[in-house]
């Protein structure tokens, strides 16, 4: 296996250029640093390329690093994650951008590319606000008609803003602010590295 | 002469969310001309509970069950890509019985998709006797699954460095009922008079029939013929593209299985065939999944005899990841400190990331898990196979009849618990 890990390394440093093309290699998978502003033609390379052929986009994602980790937060909040599959050459690639605007993020839209990344991206900007420009119907998918806010936001409550209830005065379902408090049951704990193992 | 020409609309339709074969909450909003599917736009998150959010908030041995409740009619399937993943972020190697283990109840849980599967989309194509010979094999299936922990379908058996707990020597007797007196229940325990294994094994010698049995119902039938040949074609380029896997795959050609590809566990010591289909309709999907039961059956044997053979742990011995045994803890100061904080607080799994996916019954299931570095995940995503899959249903399905869509709906093999999340 780790032959063909070298092999696409390889492979992808010859297509993309020494400095683009390093990916790092962490548990026996690569990952491909890109910038927003190179994405679509990467990806492009990366599914064209006959050294390559990532004919598959398995998943696509958002992910909010605004509180990962106990420092500082980091220098961008928000990153687009595409898992790529070669059927034919056999192997993986995960693909990273982290995109810089926090208040408007906008990646280009790869629907153009892979016909699958058309759910993802709108899964993407439901779940994450995240901007897919060039998407051809980019809607929410996965919340309810009429829903306010993105959901899996570090900054969105567990127990989100409004709550659903029928109200017998109006006789019809009405929309409420929450009435839970929040809690947490177990706290988030990061300990040294090592911790208490001798 | 006045010509009249009536004048021709597109007619919209609202197909489900309580249409029985819209397989659970599918809203699927239909753009027709006469009876032929224009446009097919299904709305989905219906069922959305955002359990990735919910694992965020949860430590990762909390988060297993919810892993269950995704695809509901494959549960130990979405379990193992989780595990899966915490292991190697954790760094950890599982013992080789818990692979075997796991093996043996990832091809149990790949029958119980499938004759779910079976059973529901001949029925929707008008075939009642499928479906209820279908749950008579499921039953024995769920009682393997009860027998192992305890839960009929959501299981939480596997678990993050092994599993549970080791096969009981003893399958679970039936007693008498009001409905089933002494006679009825002695009848009905005659093959659990041995331990699980034994019960497994006698289900593997029975199962080969009862396939064929499926098939004389549906292969040669000439309406499940008409109603699946050359339905919903999908090329194997386009497959690809859309990100298609597992069975809607395979049906188009593509030789594509993680069990093979990418083996992980001990698949690579199993002997079995890939199915592998040439039209890429409903027709074939269907026999690729027939097929794909039939080699099942193959595996479970193979497991079962190795398992017979070799005792040993289940469960690494790591006590910051798995619980000690209970006896320890009872008389040990050091378990019992181990097992509190295990239970309270939680592991901790290294920061990093990584991809864990499995060949779910339904396809490809992964799991893309963030950590850093504290007693919850960072950030999971669940790449389900059915989302992907109904993605691909607008593409499917123009140009056929209503009636068809139906067919492509069952043929998809979509359960809702996965695509919402």
């Amino acid at each position: 296996m780790s032959t063909r890990i070298e092999t696409l390394a390889a492979n992808l440093r010859e297509t993309l250029g020494d400095e683009a093309g390093a990916a790092s290699l962490d548990r026996g998978e690569l990952t491909l640093l890109v910038p927003p502003a190179a994405l679509v033609a990467t990806l492009r390379a990366l599914r064209d390329d006959r050294r390559l052929c990532f004919e598959s986009l398995i998943d696509l994602c958002g992910v909010d690093y605004s509180e990962y980790g106990d420092g500082e937060p980091p220098s961008s909040r928000f990153a687009v994650v595409y898992h790529l599959l070669s059927v034919s050459r056999n192997w993986r690639l995960r693909v990273r951008s982290l995109v810089a605007d926090e208040r408007f993020p906008v990646v280009e839209s790869v629907v153009g590319l892979w016909p699958s990344a058309n759910w993802y991206e709108r899964e993407a900007f439901d779940l994450y606000g995240i901007m897919f420009s060039g998407h051809p119907d980019l809607r929410r998918i996965l919340t309810d008609y009429g829903f306010v806010g993105h959901p899996f936001r570090k900054d969105f409550p567990i127990s989100g803003h409004v709550e659903m209830r029928y109200d017998p005065e109006q006789k019809r379902v009405i929309y409420q602010p929450v009435t839970i408090e929040p809690r947490e049951v177990t706290p988030r704990v990061i300990r040294e590295e090592q911790y208490a193992r001798n | 002469m006045e010509l009249l020409v009536a004048e021709i609309q597109n007619l919209t339709m609202n197909f489900g969310p309580q249409h029985p074969a819209a397989h659970g909450v599918l809203r699927l909003v239909l753009e027709l001309d006469g009876e032929v599917v224009q446009r097919a736009d299904p709305h989905i998150g219906l069922l959305h509970r955002a359990t990735e959010k919910l694992a965020e908030t949860r430590s990762f041995l909390q988060t297993l069950p919810y892993m269950d409740r995704l695809d509901y009619v494959s549960m130990m399937s979405n379990e193992h890509a989780y595990v899966m993943a915490v292991e190697r972020l954790l760094g950890i190697e599982v013992p080789i019985r818990a692979q075997y283990i796991r093996v043996m109840f990832d091809e149990i849980t790949r029958i119980l998709n499938h004759l779910l599967w079976l059973g529901a989309h001949s029925l929707d194509v008008g075939g009642m006797t499928t479906f209820l010979y279908a749950f008579r094999e499921r039953e024995d299936l769920m009682d393997c699954y009860e027998a192992v922990s305890g839960a009929r379908l959501h299981a939480a058996y596997y678990r993050p460095g092994g599993v549970y707990r080791d096969l009981p020597e003893r399958m679970p007797q039936y007693t008498a009922t009001k409905i089933h007196n002494a006679h009825a229940a002695a009848d009905m325990n005659v093959n659990r008079q041995g331990s699980l294994l034994d019960f497994i094994e006698d289900f593997t010698r029975r199962f080969p029939a009862y396939v064929d049995d499926y098939e004389t119902l549906l292969t040669d039938n000439r309406i499940w013929k008409q109603r699946t040949v050359n339905i919903g074609v999908v090329s194997p380029e386009r497959a690809m593209a859309l990100g298609l896997t597992g069975p809607m795959l395979r049906g188009s050609g593509v030789a594509w299985d993680l069990r093979k590809k990418q083996p992980y566990e001990v698949y690579e010591r199993m002997d079995f065939d890939i199915p592998v289909g040439t039209n890429g309709d409903c027709y074939d999907r269907y026999l690729v999944r027939v097929e794909e039961m039939r080699q099942a059956n193959r595996i479970i044997k193979q497991c079962v005899d190795w398992l017979r053979a070799n005792p040993g742990p289940v469960i690494v011995n790591d006590h910051k990841v798995a619980p000690p045994p209970r006896a320890m803890m009872k008389q040990n100061m050091e378990e019992l400190i181990h097992h509190f904080k295990l239970f309270t607080e939680g592991m901790h799994v290294p920061a990093g990331e990584v991809y864990a996916a499995v060949e779910h019954p339904k396809g490809e299931f992964g799991i893309y898990l963030v950590s850093d570095g504290a007693n919850k995940p960072y950030r999971l995503k669940i790449r389900a196979p059915g989302f992907a899959h109904l993605a691909a249903l607008d593409e499917m399905s123009r140009g056929h009849m209503i009636a068809d869509v139906v067919a492509i709906i069952g043929t998809q093999d979509i359960v809702f618990g996965e695509i919402d999340r």
